[in-house]
């Protein structure tokens, strides 16, 4: 028994009509190598024009307006691994290079604001939480996790590592995020720099609803995906 | 008081199921039954309903946004989430409970008289913390386990848990790390509290 879902979205949907859906779906452009001036074609003709798997990119897209969608059944078989390994890896260095660094930037005008009584320990806690991020990110996903599917997808793989521990291990990295856009709000005395405090915390909320999707899409696509792949290991 | 129950529910099958079940419970009275979410809101506010029975899959995407916009227009509503089909659990997390489909009569009686319980402690005006809970927090903050607050406040690790539900609640801070910077921000502790865990870490 389905709610009746409001957006169905299909190859033949206009390309425009889908980006307007939600604002959020922009974002995932330059992720997926898609360039602008996509005209009135439709979402087949503009993943074709780009080599993406219209496939992906719809469930891709599914995910970041509904976090209750799931993927279908046959098009979670057509995905293609490597082009979803390089979409998880281009979401990786937008957070890594262009969010983060961005959120940094106005959070140390923030930290000095406070002087030395708030400045440090604001300080420490993004530091602690950055750190928790690379190694969510970069030493666990990417040097870890996709070298393994990678492996796999050439035929080999290592016995010593399944997928399996990868959903155990998968925890959230948006709560301290959450949390941080609290401390800004309601905590921090208010007469330190409230333009810029709201300003970042608007970035803040975008982040975090981000890497909230892009967990849910490496549950929903990515574990099951491989889970495949190891099953028709040799 | 008598609890007022709201159902949300695409299926009237189960619908009217439940319904004959929780109306069946002497302090409980489903007083709408709704099959799309558009005016859950003004209906809470008609019947005056305090729980709210809904199947996650009626509000598709907007489920995160649209369940804490309704916390906060009534915050004095319990959510449950019926749910018919398997589910992400992250998509639970707003919830107050949950009834599960295959449930029992029973469970759901059960289920329901204990998430109304639960209730009294999420009155709309305790937004300040508890003595209790800011010996807790301070505890939390200053990096001690959940085992080590209860030797220390002689409470069982149960009542820990349930002061740091409310502390997070209250607060809207979920990490150590975020509670540290509260509890410091608040002047509740020094930095100086802080040195001796990280001198331990270090070692």
């Amino acid at each position: 028994m389905m709610a009746e879902k409001k957006n169905v979205f299909s190859k033949e949907t206009k390309f425009a009509e889908l980006m307007t859906e939600d604002r959020r779906l922009l974002q995932l452009l330059p992720r997926f190598g898609i360039g602008l001036g996509f005209g009135d074609r439709s979402v087949e003709h503009v993943c074709q024009t780009n080599h993406v798997g219209a496939d992906l990119f719809l469930m891709v897209c599914g995910i970041y307006c509904d976090s209750t969608f799931k993927p279908d059944e046959n098009a979670l078989q057509r995905v293609d691994m490597n082009e979803l390994l390089s979409y998880l890896k281009a979401s990786h260095r937008y957070y890594l290079e262009e969010r983060f660094p961005h959120i940094e930037e106005h959070l140390q005008h923030i930290i000095d604001a406070c002087g030395q009584k708030f400045g440090p320990m604001l300080s420490q806690f993004y530091g602690e939480y950055k750190q928790e991020v690379m190694r969510h990110i970069q030493y666990y996903e990417e040097e870890v996790v996709f070298p393994y599917i990678e492996a796999l997808i050439n035929g080999q793989g290592a016995d010593s590592y399944k997928i399996d521990e990868f959903m155990h291990n998968h925890t959230n990295i948006q709560d301290p995020l959450d949390d941080m856009m609290n401390i800004l709000l309601k905590y921090l005395p208010g007469e330190i720099l409230p333009k810029e405090r709201i300003e970042i915390s608007l970035d803040i909320i975008e982040l975090s609803d981000d890497l909230f999707s892009h967990a849910l899409i490496e549950e929903r696509i990515l574990i099951p995906s491989v889970e495949t792949l190891e099953k028709h290991r040799p | 008081m008598r609890n007022k129950v709201i159902i949300c529910e695409s299926s009237e099958i189960v619908a009217i199921g439940l319904a004959e079940i929780i109306n069946s419970m002497a302090q409980f009275d489903v007083v709408s039954r709704l099959d799309a979410p558009e005016i859950i809101s003004e209906r809470i506010l008609s019947t005056e309903a305090n729980i709210l029975v809904i199947n996650p899959l009626m509000l598709g995407y907007q489920n995160k946004d649209f369940l804490s916009n309704l916390g906060k227009e009534y915050p004095n509503l319990t959510l449950v989430a019926l749910v018919t089909a398997c589910l992400d659990h992250a998509l639970l997390t707003p919830y107050h409970g949950t009834i599960d489909i295959t449930d029992s009569k029973q469970k759901i009686i059960n289920k329901l008289n204990e998430i109304s319980k639960d209730d009294n402690s999420r009155g709309g005006d305790d937004v300040e913390l508890s003595k209790r809970e800011l010996d807790v927090l301070v505890a939390v903050a200053k990096g001690m386990m959940n085992k080590e607050i209860a030797e220390q406040m002689n409470i069982s690790i149960h009542t820990v848990i349930s002061h740091r539900k409310n502390i997070t609640r209250k607060t809207g801070i979920k990490s150590v790390s975020g509670l540290t910077v509260y509890a410091l921000l608040n002047n509740l502790i020094d930095e100086s509290d802080l040195i001796p865990s990280n001198n331990t870490a270090n070692q």
